[in-house]
């Protein structure tokens, strides 16, 4: 039933699926079952790539529901990872089985982010960023002097997680379970969006008065925003800490903040998929300039050295590039090489 | 007893009188519009039943119920909806979406079943998308159901905003100048709109216009208000033949126009 003239839907809810034709649900079947096989097809190497890759999918995407989607920006999203990072770990470490825990690590996250969320109905934009910004530099100076909680500067050592009894303790189990949980979060914030409090949070960034009068609680969205966003992000730091097994104050700095966000200006401000894209860019950005510097070392020997002090400029020349010139990101792109593909080799 | 029942309204802005015991009604099922100079404090009339300002003091009703005593989110809920004078509509989602937004208050379900668009959700979406089809049929928004609505043409615009505003099947719809910037086939068709409205949606209506055509034409009674109070109240005829109306709205000299 895939016409090559287009999609023509019999029903409200056939519209209201994420992949409407045959073919699109074929790609997915394909694509799940190639990442199904990944621990068997690639190395241990790019698995612990591909591992943290997932884990920042569930963090770009739960930014970008806050800041993409709703239009909140938080500079506190690594504290918040943070957040459910120490939770979890807490947790876990006094005999709580590790899905539990990882709910109240996010739950805790959740906690905390509208904690810090309660700015948001005053504070707009550049001053909303601040006030977030202090969330981070507040949660940060806990994570590092509440030591008999925390472990202050020496962190907490961590088990592998288990699940009823079975235990991910190789980088291929440890896999499956952050593409499930990677999967679980795109599906619960794809879901939102085509329902009313993804409706409400985009009316919010768009017009927040007009949403006002058309019956939103502006106060009460911002803080669901920040509540799911920051629950999120919080899952993805507590997996994080089991997965690394280790959890210290430095994971969670700003510059997991601003990576965060650069994850979602690069892959697409607002859009899932756009989040995945940055999170899978970003994540590969470093790894590229390894390879880049692995081939060159043939021929200069130094240039390993140089480039891993280049990396945070290169870093901050990503980002700038790509606002001159995709500032849509690179799920606009997608958009953009969808549609030419569409009519290939027609122009109309 | 009328359906809004606005009376003895003041609001100030640090000392500057913008509303004046400003006091009037609207009958239920009726056209009233509300009209005056530029500056006269037709807009703030708005932005006091809908919310967006609270009078200093003074009592407005919806139907019995005190507008004043719920925030201005909880005004959708009791019937009451409005459109803006400059557009605000919600650029990044489609005219369907912004369509459900203005439905927001009827659609129930809570966070959990909307992470997993699971049962109710899944119900509620389809049975709503319904009623907002309704309206893109009767103000001819098909052929951009699905366009995001900041890359539309302004009077697309401007329809699409009054179809929120309807999306929430208000019993009191609020437009403020709906006819700006229209072109007169434009304005037309927005006058048989407001008609339809009141007439087949069963929505009373509450119109600031500058279009004196328009408003002589549509509405059932008049309201003019002048530097923040009342000058007069009545039938399109009694107030367009009003003196003081004619000398202080019109310019005292502008007889031709007052013979209209």
């Amino acid at each position: 039933m895939h016409g090559k003239c287009g999609l023509f839907f019999s029903s409200y809810a056939a519209e209201a699926r994420f992949f409407q034709s045959g073919f699109q649900r074929t790609c997915l079947g394909l694509f799940v079952l190639l990442l199904v096989a990944a621990p068997l097809l690639v190395g241990p190497y790019l698995l612990s790539v591909l591992n943290i890759i997932c884990i920042a999918v569930i963090g770009a995407v739960s930014l970008n529901l806050l800041t993409g989607v709703c239009g909140q920006i938080s500079l506190g999203h690594g504290a918040f990872m943070g957040v459910g990072a120490y939770g979890a770990a807490i947790c876990t470490l006094r005999g709580v089985p590790f899905p539990l825990a990882l709910l109240a690590g996010g739950a805790a996250a959740s906690l905390a982010g509208m904690v810090f969320g309660v700015p948001s109905l005053r504070l707009k934009g550049i001053y909303l960023a601040i006030a977030t910004l202090a969330a981070q530099l507040i949660l940060e100076y806990v994570f590092l002097h509440a030591g008999g909680i925390t472990g202050g500067s020496n962190g907490l050592l961590l088990d592998p997680p288990t699940i009823f009894g079975f235990s991910c303790n190789t980088d291929a189990r440890m896999f499956y379970l952050l593409l499930v949980c990677a999967a679980l979060s795109l599906l619960v914030v794809a879901n939102l969006l085509r329902t009313r409090h993804g409706r409400a949070f985009v009316a919010i960034r768009d017009f927040h008065l007009s949403a006002e009068i058309a019956g939103v609680n502006l106060f009460a969205y911002k803080l669901m925003a920040f509540g799911v966003s920051a629950f999120l992000a919080g899952v993805a730091g507590g997996l994080w800490a089991h997965y690394t097994q280790f959890v210290s104050p430095e994971q969670f700095g700003i510059s997991q903040s601003i990576s965060c966000l650069a994850m979602i200006i690069i892959g697409g401000l607002g859009s899932v998929l756009g989040s995945v894209f940055g999170a899978v860019f970003l994540t590969l950005l470093p790894e590229g300039l390894n390879l880049v510097a692995g081939t060159l070392s043939a021929w200069f020997p130094d240039i390993s050295a140089q480039l891993v002090a280049l990396r945070e400029g290169v870093f901050g020349l990503t980002l700038v590039l790509f606002l001159i010139f995709e500032p849509e990101g690179l799920a606009h792109r997608w958009k953009l090489v969808r549609a030419y593909w569409k009519l290939y080799p027609f122009a109309h | 007893m009328a359906l809004l029942e606005v009376e003895n309204i003041t609001l100030t802005f640090r000392g500057l009188a913008a509303l004046m015991d400003v006091g009037f009604s609207v009958e239920e099922g009726s056209i009233t519009s509300l009209i005056g100079p530029n500056g006269a404090g037709k807009t703030s009339m708005l932005n006091c039943i809908s919310g967006r300002y609270t009078p200093d003091s003074g009592r407005i009703t919806l139907d019995g119920q005190d507008l004043l005593a719920m925030p201005a989110h909880r005004r959708t809920t009791i019937g009451l909806s409005r459109t803006f004078q400059n557009i605000a509509l919600f650029k990044g989602l489609s005219v369907l979406d912004n369509l459900m937004v203005g439905r927001h208050g009827r659609l129930d379900y809570g966070l959990f079943a909307a992470l997993l668009y699971w049962g109710p959700a899944r119900r509620a979406e389809d049975r709503h998308r319904r009623r907002a089809e309704d309206i893109i049929d009767f103000l001819n928004l098909s052929p951009w159901r699905h366009q995001a609505a900041g890359r539309l043409p302004y009077g697309v615009q401007k329809r699409v905003e009054l179809g929120r505003a309807l999306a929430a099947e208000p019993k009191l719809i609020l437009l403020d100048e709906p006819m700006a910037g229209m072109n007169l086939e434009e304005t037309e068709d927005m006058a048989r709109y407001i008609l339809d409205i009141r007439d087949e949606w069963g929505a009373t209506v509450l119109l600031v216009e500058h279009d004196m055509g328009v408003v002589m034409d549509l509405s059932d009674q008049v309201v003019v208000l002048d530097f923040g109070s009342v000058l007069a109240h009545g039938t399109p005829e009694r107030v367009r033949t009003d003196p003081a109306v004619v000398s202080a709205y019109l310019g005292a000299e502008d007889a031709a126009f007052a013979g209209r």
